[in-house]
């Protein structure tokens, strides 16, 4: 993996000879709608197809994989990956048997957790391709068809995109307000609003519900900005790890070779180290999911 | 232009350097209790370890989040336009 970085990187650096600065920036830029850079930070106009596709792709990937191991799953001795896929369901119920008291919000919590926690650890399992290699094959097919090589923008880590993590912490927001409103009632909802955390006298309202909302808001950016900004610190550290590779002028020098000796070793430690991060960074989004959604099962 | 860079540089240096300080201490009392807590109770270790990363994990985000944003000024500098 870490010589695919090197190679790729080297001719990239030797075909097109961009900066290191340009080639983070290319690196970030997704592909999206517009077809080059998106210009304001928020523009609702514009869709990161490559985002889109990739989640997509990995989430049909996922279902395919669950329900092919479902279907031939045996009463008799499991095999590896039915064993494997076994602890997992056996993880998350637990979790979901430990944080949710309700046992009919977890037939469908539990679940959602587990769709949650998969379909995260894929998203951020795309961390670990060579760095190089997809937008590589993307910028020649790109060249191929007779376009600019350099505005070939590709993006494979959905997870490391802002708008995807947001909006997979808005969809468990969501669950959060219809478990509120199913468990409490409209009226027990709009009273705890007003009445928690600091008790139920006219003059608190005000600052009870400017609290509550505020947890709501706090409690939403920071599920979403958590994975994202592990997912994007990784990517970066992965792209200056390519560059250390990079500038890799041949084996001549011994400063080249440092940097390719450099290049393969932090490349390996970084990658068995995100491992590591990718499982937790799903798991946490799955835990947090269940203790929000907990959370709304709970009347003050 | 030089004086924005240079202020930049200095900025994402204070990011990751005030941010590590952050994790490293609240890791380290963590690490400590529970380095405690299962010598106390070695039979409780498992049930801990996961909460353990968990926590580890919380812990290492707001510090990755900013390791994030000062590689982003570094490299992909907003304050100058290009």
């Amino acid at each position: 993996m870490a010589t695919e970085n090197v190679a790729n990187a080297a001719a990239l650096g030797a075909a097109q000879g961009p900066t290191q600065g340009e080639y983070i920036v290319h690196h970030l830029t997704h592909l999206n709608s517009t077809g080059e850079a998106q210009k304001s930070i928020v523009d609702f106009s514009v869709l990161n197809l490559d985002s889109f596709i990739f989640s997509t792709a990995l989430g049909i990937l996922a279902v395919l994989l669950l329900a092919y191991v479902a279907q031939r799953a045996t009463a008799g001795v499991p095999g590896r990956l039915q064993s494997a896929i076994e602890v997992l369901v056996e993880m998350v119920a637990d979790q979901a048997k430990g944080i949710i008291h309700d046992a009919k919000s977890r037939l469908f919590v539990a679940p959602l957790a587990l769709t949650v926690f998969v379909w995260i650890f894929f998203l951020n399992a795309m961390d670990l391709l060579p760095l190089d290699l997809f937008p590589k094959i993307w910028s020649t097919y790109y060249e191929a068809s007779g376009h600019d090589p350099h505005h070939a923008f590709l993006r494979i880590v959905p997870s490391a995109d802002l708008n995807i993590t947001l909006a997979l912490a808005l969809g468990v927001l969501i669950v959060c307000l219809y478990y509120n409103i199913k468990i409490k009632g409209i009226g027990g909802w709009v009273h705890e609003l007003f009445a928690a955390p600091f008790g139920s006298h006219p003059v608190l309202a005000p600052i009870n519900f400017l609290m509550q909302m505020i947890e709501f808001a706090a409690k939403t950016i920071s599920h979403g900005m958590r994975l994202f900004g592990n997912m994007y610190a990784g990517e970066l550290v992965f792209m200056l790890i390519a560059l250390m590779g990079a500038s890799w002028a041949g084996m001549h020098s011994l400063s080249g070779g440092l940097l390719f000796a450099g290049h393969v070793i932090a490349g390996s430690i970084w990658a068995i180290f995100h491992i590591l991060i990718i499982t937790l960074q799903a798991f946490i989004f799955m835990m947090l999911t269940l203790v929000y959604v907990g959370q709304a099962h709970e009347s003050h | 232009m030089e004086h924005i860079l240079g202020l930049v540089a200095l900025a994402s240096g204070l990011i990751i350097g005030l941010g590590a300080i952050g994790a490293c201490i609240g890791i380290g009392i963590m690490g400590s209790k529970y380095l405690e807590a299962s010598a106390r109770q070695p039979e409780l270790m498992n049930e801990l370890q996961t909460k353990m990363f968990l926590l580890a994990g919380l812990i290492d985000a707001a510090f990755l989040i900013g390791v994030g944003i000062a590689m982003m000024f570094a490299f992909a500098n907003p304050f100058v336009l290009k």
